[in-house]
């Protein structure tokens, strides 16, 4: 055992900087050892990772399209966290925020095409909101497990969008069960149309305009969560909930809150996947993204500074990686799902793993050198 | 007649249904009731299930396929001990990390060594566990009820049906009867009074842990190498999470557990039975609902609409020695 260390001596790059990222080179490690097993060369993988990601400008665009998916379903898990809440029901939320952009666009197109943007985000918002508002209601009055109930709702909001996508919104002129497609001037313009703005021309890449808007969440959870009374009072519950009902806070009502707001940033992701990308409801579109997110807000403090660096971090794995798995036979995407485990293990679970060395050893060198 | 068999298929179909949720509502006894949260059921499912189809390929014989699930599945025990009881880690946190591991991995393996996303090779039958018939099953079948309940419900299970229905007056005896089973509850409920008497927290827990991982192993292996003969992505299909529900709803309890989980069962079997078939009054339901339905029951009964349960004290609290 090290010896036990003031606290209050650690510096603060330490226990935010230092040991979160050995955590993640610890996390690296073991993904790599996983590489091995399934027969390929980690290194040879880092190196296939790193040009996917950063090698040409399409290659770049995607990981920002990664990026603005994994903010939003990041920055989701962390507020629900802040206020000590498992929400791991970001992948429904997704869906059925989705859905909400969808029914915007389709049913209000004859406004200006902004008015119909904003009403579409706020569509994702109300849709996301409402599928975590049950979960939500049973944590807060009925002690529901909301780990159980998220992921209960996740299952259930597969059946209903199939039921929905195959019976009702279907686009009947197509094989597969899909919507029709919103109109097209209500398209996010696409990181190729703002190059073209600039005279450059690039291939197809799905980075759009939800970028910024995925900038803009992260700000404003920044706000809500450290510098308004609803965020102090999330924070509050999180960190002792008894200590809250004395100062007066209501965990039942923060409860609600969080993970209302929660789940109106998982719908967001709705945003990027149909204003920007497919441009109409397919089968399984948030594809795991929902799941990622907690990973990434592990990994990046349920800050969202940490959250954008982790939600890039994610974003180079995701798009890196299909070229890792386009040119290694052996490894499937789902590879990259193992690393997320990892990540989350580490920078989560073990998150103390060699926390107290780590401190122990710094306070002591700077103890040293201020001493000399 | 047509309505007498609809019901029995249906009965024998809610015993084999329910048989994997029973491994893990068990499982997940032993670590809760020493306070240490298992939502990692769904993940250690599925490793045992990948290894033990794994594992009954290359070695031929479904019981080693068995034991290694059971050598993962202790792994993964352990690892969520280390991280949650040792380092004091987040007990949900590892247990998020086990669940995505486990879906990651099992599918990318099974990608690398068999070519195939997430599918391991069907097992031939001697690969694979075999439905057994009880003594006296055809002798007894012409007799009415008791035959029919004998040889056509009971009888023609895989012999994970019978361990499980066996296993759960063993756990009862050994939570409720024995000394271990005092501490365990007590580890659970109060570990400072139980440190005070000298016995020691951690290894409590750690030993719950592991029986933890060896009863579910018997539910992933149950998966794949009896009612299917390989293994498939995900193909725990939140059983894991239905039986930490079940043992919630039965209150941590050996038996209303049981109970719950054949509710599930049930559930799940009608589930299958109505896919397709025309109710009166109300006609077809779509088959989406249908499938929804063992999650939407999942939900009511957390809500404790029927009651509300009350987990061990120390749950989830990672236990700090003083001094």
């Amino acid at each position: 055992m090290p010896t036990l260390i003031d606290k209050s001596k650690v510096p603060w790059w330490v226990s935010n900087v230092i040991v979160p990222l050995v955590n993640l080179m610890l996390a690296l490690f073991v993904s790599g050892l996983f590489i091995f097993i399934a027969g390929e060369n980690p290194i040879q993988a880092v190196k296939l990772i790193i040009y996917g990601s950063f090698g040409y400008i399409e290659g770049f665009a995607y990981t920002l399209y990664y990026t603005t998916n994994f903010i939003f379903t990041g920055l989701a898990f962390a507020v629900a966290f802040h206020c000590r809440l498992f929400n791991i029901g970001g992948e429904g939320q997704a869906y059925l925020g989705g859905l909400g952009v969808f029914l915007v666009a389709i049913n209000f197109s004859f406004l200006p095409v902004p008015i119909v943007w904003l009403l579409a985000i706020l569509g994702s918002v109300l849709f996301g909101a409402l599928w975590a508002l049950i979960p939500a209601y049973l944590q807060a009055y009925r002690g529901s497990h909301v780990v159980i109930t998220t992921i209960m709702f996740n299952f259930i909001a597969s059946a209903l969008m199939v039921f929905l996508l195959v019976d009702v919104i279907r686009d009947t002129n197509q094989m597969g069960p899909q919507t029709v497609s919103v109109p097209k001037e209500l398209w996010f313009p696409m990181f190729r149309d703002i190059t073209q703005l600039f005279g450059i021309k690039t291939r197809y890449s799905p980075l759009n305009i939800s970028f910024f808007l995925a900038i803009l969440a992260s700000f404003l959870v920044w706000f809500l969560i450290w510098r308004t009374k609803w965020g102090y009072e999330m924070r509050a519950v999180g960190h002792n909930t008894k200590a809250a009902v004395y100062a007066g806070i209501s965990p039942k009502r923060n409860i609600i809150i969080a993970m209302l707001v929660s789940g109106a940033l998982a719908g967001m992701l709705g945003v990027n996947e149909i204003l920007g990308v497919h441009h109409r409801v397919i089968v399984n579109f948030p594809a795991g993204y929902g799941f990622t997110g907690i990973a990434v807000a592990l990994m990046g403090r349920n800050h969202p500074i940490g959250i954008f660096l982790g939600a890039f971090l994610f974003g180079i794995l995701y798009q890196g990686g299909s070229e890792v798995t386009f040119d290694m036979p052996n490894i499937s995407r789902y590879m990259f799902v193992a690393v997320q485990g990892v990540i989350i293990l580490f920078s989560g679970a073990l998150e103390n793993l060699f926390r107290p060395q780590i401190e122990s050893f710094f306070v002591k060198r700077l103890n040293k050198e201020s001493s000399v | 007649m047509e309505f007498i068999s609809d019901i029995v298929s249906l009965l024998s179909a809610t015993l084999r249904i329910s048989t994997p949720l029973i491994f893990a509502a068990m499982a997940g006894l032993f670590a809760e009731r020493s306070g240490v949260i298992d939502f990692g059921l769904e993940g250690k499912m599925l490793a045992a299930a990948f290894v033990a189809a794994t594992g009954s390929y290359f070695l031929g014989s479904p019981w080693f396929g068995l034991l290694l699930a059971i050598v993962a599945c202790v792994s993964l025990s352990l690892l969520h001990g280390f991280a949650s009881v040792t380092h004091k880690g987040d007990q949900v946190v590892s247990c998020v990390a086990i669940n995505i591991l486990m879906i990651g991995l099992t599918t990318a393996l099974a990608a690398a060594w068999f070519g195939q996303e997430g599918l391991t090779p069907t097992l031939n039958d001697e690969q694979r566990f075999f439905e057994i018939t009880l003594p006296f099953a055809d002798a007894l079948r012409p007799v009415p009820i008791i035959g029919t309940i004998y040889s056509e419900i009971i009888s023609g299970h895989y012999i994970f049906v019978y361990i499980a229905y066996t296993l759960v007056p063993i756990v009862y005896w050994i939570v409720f009867k024995t000394s271990f089973g005092l501490r365990l509850r007590a580890v659970g409920e109060n570990p400072s009074a139980v440190d005070t008497a000298g016995i020691g927290v951690y290894s409590m827990r750690y030993k719950a842990l592991m029986i933890n991982g060896v009863l579910v192993a018997f539910a992933g292996a149950y998966l794949s190498t009896a009612i299917n003969a390989n293994f498939f992505r995900e193909m725990s299909a939140g059983r894991g999470y239905l039986a930490l529900a079940a043992l919630i709803f039965g209150k941590w309890h050996p038996k209303t557990a049981l109970l719950a989980c054949l509710l599930f069962g049930f559930t799940d079997a009608l589930q299958i039975r109505l896919q397709g078939v025309e109710l009166p009054i109300i006609g077809v339901i779509p088959v989406q609902f249908i499938q929804a339905l063992p999650y939407i029951l999942t939900v009511i009964l957390l809500a404790g609409f029927v009651g509300k349960a009350i987990a061990p004290r120390a749950i989830g609290q990672p236990y700090i020695k003083e001094g």
